[in-house]
């Protein structure tokens, strides 16, 4: 890879930080597969109550927020900044501004995640859904995001090339958009070191913290993976992006619709009408640019296709830009009102989530790792049929698991509103309903267990590959195209 | 990567502006996206913070010392996880729950609770549904009340105590924020935590529970004896049935 990176850009590799990529990737793999373990240890205990363990530190309520952060923050944020370090020194041409400023925001990234994993099993908890983190820890984030913005646009600011790639586009939009909903969404009266209210109350409080809460999967596990697909997708496939015009339809389309959509979450709530309305609308209008990216990327491949058999990178990666395409239009859906008036509170909502993320999130952040560890450490992938056998897995564990908690939600959200001929629920005793949920719980835990199985697999084999034997030529590290 | 740019001649007139406006100036993309971005959130949030955003009622009164211990409690243990403090204007739901939820009754929320699952039922409504001693008797073992609950047992709520200063802190907090305590109420934490948590302890004797008035599920049993008990009053003045 450093070879070619030169051969391709006339650029000695030795200029890039490929070190702070490395260690990157190794947080990934690792935190990956302890937010998928997590995931499944509460998945089991909705099947299964007695796995609560009946220790504080270890019930539902304390370990989903530990979940929920584990596999958005630190196995998606660390994918994220793997591929961004990776892709923006090369296509920037320069190494990063500051190899200080991307130490400190390593260091200090992995360090508010494990921060995390000591206060949740605390119930040390703003409850807050997606900004769970006590008022220090979120102080901690914005310094530490600081530093990686200030690092970020100096290395734009000094690269060796005039204009800026798409694929820097949708990091830029992460790295601002991503501060300025932190800030405002965590804006807290400390009362103690540990404990703090939000300035906002009720409503407003509900309102700010959706707005939040949907742009984080509009800013942190959207915008950046797209710019993930429009730079390791193109390299995989060799072939260039199918439209120049269509990524910057979609890309403004994209970060100026996406930020309304958050009282989508509220609908039939006390938020005012109008601002439902608007959330509703503009979640609507929303498929529009996301099935633009999803097209850019699936079209990039033409020509490409026959390659799908034997790759396992582009394998992962056309699964994943497809399930974004499928979460992108089931979200629009579900925030049509009448249609959310079933799906709310329902388990349908945690299939939809669990789409775009093992599907679209999960996928494509390893095919990145399938794709960079082997040029990175310069080595051959150890087990290039172990990542064909994780891709099946992973595939029929998110079919499981959507499917199963499509049918659960959709039973659960008939079954609470079902009206008997006597005009009274037909359902009356909630715990009813509950156990009918049983069997899919089952099938959702087989589904999330083959997943992270899965995960464990692409750990296994990516660290072999990492201690493997010296190699300098093998298809793996192959030169690939320039950028 | 201008080679692949090179093959899209066709959309050259349409990218020149974008690349001469944006890729070749950062500062012009970022300020432009940063625009982009900030539009929504203005247009919906600002008209929060008018009076016409945000419905109020002085039906509504600020939780009390020990309600406030308890509501932190929920607030730590994740109860939002599973139950909604949220009755959807839905027949269904004012059968299951009782009258929908206004948007003036979360007036003191902070943070707000209405939750986005129900795997458990909605307690938005559960004030005064069931005895205190229902309440004790479901947070050590949610099966006792509830025969097939899911819930794990909350059983250290029995014995954990509150402290009245951390109390006190969060009330300074709150007051800080907007909440209308007087300074009277933020002086006589400790009395009032005694006072309500004292009903509490004997309400529980009576249905043969011993407790202190000091113990973390007090303090629980308070804060859901509360809930949408401001609202039931409010709505109850309106003429509507609960």
């Amino acid at each position: 890879m450093e070879k070619s990176a030169s051969a391709g850009t006339g650029v000695p590799a030795a200029i890039y930080d490929d070190d702070i990529v490395k260690k990157f990737a190794i947080a990934t793999l690792i935190w990956g597969a302890v937010g998928m373990l997590v995931g499944v240890i509460i998945a089991l205990q909705l099947a299964w109550w007695p796995a609560n363990l009946g220790l504080p530190w270890t019930t539902f309520g304390r370990l989903r927020p530990l979940h929920t952060n584990a596999v958005i923050f630190a196995f998606g944020g660390n994918i994220c900044f793997t591929g961004i370090y990776y892709s923006m020194q090369r296509l920037l041409k320069t190494r990063m501004w500051s190899d200080a400023l991307s130490k400190i925001h390593f260091w200090g990234w992995q360090l508010i995640i494990v921060a995390a994993a000591v206060t949740f099993p605390l119930g040390l908890s703003q409850s807050r859904e997606y900004a769970e983190l006590i008022w220090p820890i979120d102080i901690a984030i914005t310094l530490i995001w600081v530093a990686f913005a200030v690092n970020f646009f100096g290395t734009i600011a000094v690269r060796k090339v005039k204009h800026i790639y798409v694929a820097i586009w949708f990091y830029m939009s992460f790295v601002i958009t991503i501060a300025v909903l932190h800030i405002v969404n965590s804006l807290a009266m400390p009362a103690t070191f540990l404990r703090s209210y939000p300035i906002y109350s009720g409503m407003t409080d509900a309102l700010v913290q959706w707005w939040y809460g949907h742009n984080a999967v509009g800013f942190f596990l959207t915008t950046p993976f797209l710019g993930l697909m429009y730079y390791f997708l193109p390299k995989a496939a060799d072939k260039p992006i199918y439209s120049y015009r269509l990524s910057i339809v979609h890309f403004w389309g994209l970060i100026f619709l996406y930020i309304w959509a958050g009282p989508h979450h509220l609908l039939y709530s006390g938020l005012p009408d109008w601002a439902q309305t608007l959330g509703m609308v503009f979640s609507i209008v929303l498929l529009a640019p996301s099935w633009g990216g999803m097209l850019n990327g699936l079209l990039t491949l033409r020509g490409a296709w026959d390659r799908l058999r034997t790759d396992p990178v582009l394998k992962f990666m056309v699964v994943g830009v497809s399930f974004y395409g499928m979460s992108t239009f089931e979200g629009p859906m579900m925030s049509i009102r009448a249609v959310n008036g079933l799906a709310h509170f329902t388990n349908w909502v945690v299939g939809h989530v669990h789409s775009g993320a093992l599907g679209w999130n999960g996928m494509l952040s390893f095919a990145v790792l399938y794709w960079l560890v082997p040029r990175l450490w310069n080595k051959p992938l150890a087990k290039p049929k172990m990542a064909t056998q994780h891709f099946w897995l992973a595939t029929i564990g998110i079919v499981l698991y959507t499917v199963s908690m499509w049918a659960a939600g959709l039973m659960e959200g008939l079954q609470w509103r079902a009206i008997g001929d006597g005009g009274q629920l037909a359902n009356p005793i909630f715990i009813d309903i509950v156990h009918r949920l049983e069997p899919f719980y089952w099938l959702r835990l087989l589904g999330g267990t083959l997943y992270f199985v899965g995960a464990l697999m692409a750990v296994y084999n990516l660290f072999k590959t990492m201690r493997g034997p010296e190699s300098v030529s093998t298809d793996a590290a192959a030169p690939v195209p320039a950028t | 990567m201008s080679d692949e740019m090179k093959n899209h001649g066709s959309e050259k007139k349409y990218g020149q502006f974008h690349r001469r406006v944006f890729e070749a100036n950062i500062v012009n993309f970022a300020v432009w996206a940063t625009i982009a971005i900030l539009i929504g959130g203005i247009v919906e949030i600002v008209p929060m913070f008018t009076p016409a955003g945000t419905e109020i009622s002085p039906d509504v009164t600020p939780y009390t010392a020990l309600e406030v211990a308890g509501r932190d409690i929920y607030v730590s243990e994740g109860c939002y996880l599973c139950h909604s403090q949220w009755v959807r204007p839905m027949r269904a739901e004012i059968l299951r729950y009782g009258p929908w939820s206004r948007a003036w009754e979360y007036q003191y929320a902070r943070p707000f609770q209405l939750g986005s699952r129900r795997i458990g039922p909605d307690l938005h409504r559960i004030g005064g549904k069931y005895p205190d001693a229902w309440h004790y008797e479901h947070m050590r073992d949610p099966r006792s009340t509830t025969p097939g609950s899911v819930m794990p047992p909350y059983a250290w709520l029995l014995t954990n105590r509150i402290d009245a200063g951390d109390v006190r802190a969060s009330m300074v907090a709150l007051k800080k924020t907007g909440t209308p305590y007087t300074d009277e109420d933020i002086a006589g934490v400790e009395e009032s935590l005694a006072g309500q948590g004292g009903e509490i302890v004997g309400r529980l004797r009576e249905a043969g529970i011993e407790s202190e008035p000091d113990r973390a599920i007090i303090a629980v049993i308070a804060y859901l004896q509360r809930l949408g008990m401001d609202g039931r009053a409010a709505l109850q003045k309106q003429g509507i049935e609960y």
